[in-house]
């Protein structure tokens, strides 16, 4: 017999799930975005933030690059590029 | 992100519907709400000790008995004299909610419990392995109805889990999508501000188990909803209210995309079969737009 099992709230941030990108990752252009907020409000990770026209970025520590983001956004002002080159 | 419902670092899948549902489900419904979950993916990969993606109250018991538990805690919150200012959410999978759980949540709809019951659509048994369930669709190939000389995949249609939830009378019944955030949300929105049983049922495409590519969760979604597999409806005590209306796509589109009906696509036989089911949904919810109902989006 074990439990009940208490944990505190929101600590899955312990976990890092940005290192499960293995191709691509999404680069936020910041150039044509109309601030509709589709990316955030698609992103399965909760991990993409902003508020004004252009300010939309995502937290590559916790990031899987599923491209849902990219996929949605209205603008194609969200690209996949590939993981090992530098902006 | 200050406070945040539904943190990440959670261990869904690239691309995992149910992550992104149950998300939308807690931002929708907001911090005064105590959750209970169903064994299953979303509570597997949103709590693995000792960590946990949740920002509210939250409790896993069994496969079987959220709704039970929920019962629990909506009898106590009533007790408190706090049941006005919490939203009680059960939740769970479609194995969790239209097989095992079916008994659970079919006594909390006839007690008439002020709870909203989630359930998250992704026919079939997912954290098993991807075994059929009640609400695994016609002709899907998965573990145990494998698609091959004797069948062409679930030899079964969906189970009418909206029907059965109409049928104990209860004030709200809908059908949501992934593919369709903002109405997925204001459903949730309405469905607390409703006293008495809730249910909803969310489709939540899983790249896994219907073989597509993570970034297709989205358009997999919508897809089915537009195809006319998965009508969008509204029901306020059991009258049908709305409908998302739809200029219905042939269900190939939906097919071609999974591999779980990879077996159908030189199938013409068992694609009519499968068109059949979508007309017959076409037909009965009214879902075709007409000349006069020109902007979509509002419609639902
Ligand atoms: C009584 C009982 N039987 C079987 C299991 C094993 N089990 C755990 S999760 C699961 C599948 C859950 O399927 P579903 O409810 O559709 O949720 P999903 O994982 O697909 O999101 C099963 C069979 C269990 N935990 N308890
Ligand atoms: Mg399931």
């Amino acid at each position: 017999m074990f439990g009940p099992l208490n944990v505190k709230p929101g600590t899955s941030r312990n976990n890092k799930t940005g290192s499960w990108r293995t191709e691509l990752r999404p680069k936020f252009l910041q150039k044509d975005c109309i601030a509709c907020k589709m990316c955030a409000l698609t992103c399965p990770e909760d991990c993409i933030e902003g508020a004004q026209k252009n300010t939309f970025y995502c937290d590559y520590e916790f990031c899987k690059g599923c491209g849902l983001c990219a996929f949605i956004c209205p603008k194609a002002d969200i690209t996949m590029i590939e993981e090992e080159l530098k902006e | 992100m200050n406070r945040q419902l539904f943190a990440p670092g959670h261990t869904a899948c690239v691309g995992c519907g149910q992550s992104l549902g149950a998300r939308l489900v807690i931002e929708a419904s907001g911090p005064n709400t105590i959750v209970a979950n169903n064994t299953g993916c979303l509570e597997v990969f949103s709590t693995k000790y000792p960590e946990s993606s949740w920002g509210v109250p939250w409790i896993h018991s069994l496969f079987e008995n959220a709704a039970a538990v929920a019962s629990g805690i909506e009898a106590a919150l009533i007790y408190l004299g706090k049941k006005d200012t919490v939203n009680v959410i059960a939740q769970g999978g479609d194995g969790g909610t239209a097989d095992i759980g079916l008994q659970a949540l079919s006594g909390m709809f006839e007690r008439g419990q002020d709870i909203l019951y989630v359930c998250y659509d992704n026919e079939a048994y997912m954290n098993t392995g991807i075994q059929r369930s009640g609400l695994t669709p016609f002709d899907a190939n998965t573990t145990t109805s494998p698609a091959g000389s004797a069948s062409s995949g679930n030899i079964r249609p969906k189970k009418p889990m909206p029907e059965i939830a109409n049928a104990h009378g209860i004030p709200y019944v809908a059908t949501a999508s992934v593919g369709f955030p903002q109405d997925l949300q204001r459903k949730v929105k309405k469905a607390v501000s409703i006293k008495g049983p809730k249910y909803i049922q969310i489709h939540v495409p899983c790249p896994l188990g219907w073989r597509h590519e993570p970034v297709q969760t989205a358009q997999v979604a919508k897809t089915a909803v537009e195809a006319g597999l998965y009508p969008l409806v509204e029901y306020e005590n059991t009258r049908l209210i709305a409908v998302r209306k739809i200029k219905p796509s042939p269900v190939e589109e939906y097919l071609k995309l999974q591999g779980r009906f990879k077996h159908l696509l030189n199938n013409p036989e068992e694609i009519k079969k499968i068109q059949e089911i979508a007309n017959h949904n076409i037909e009965k919810y009214n879902l075709r737009v007409t000349s006069s109902e020109k902007n979509l989006s509002t419609e639902c």
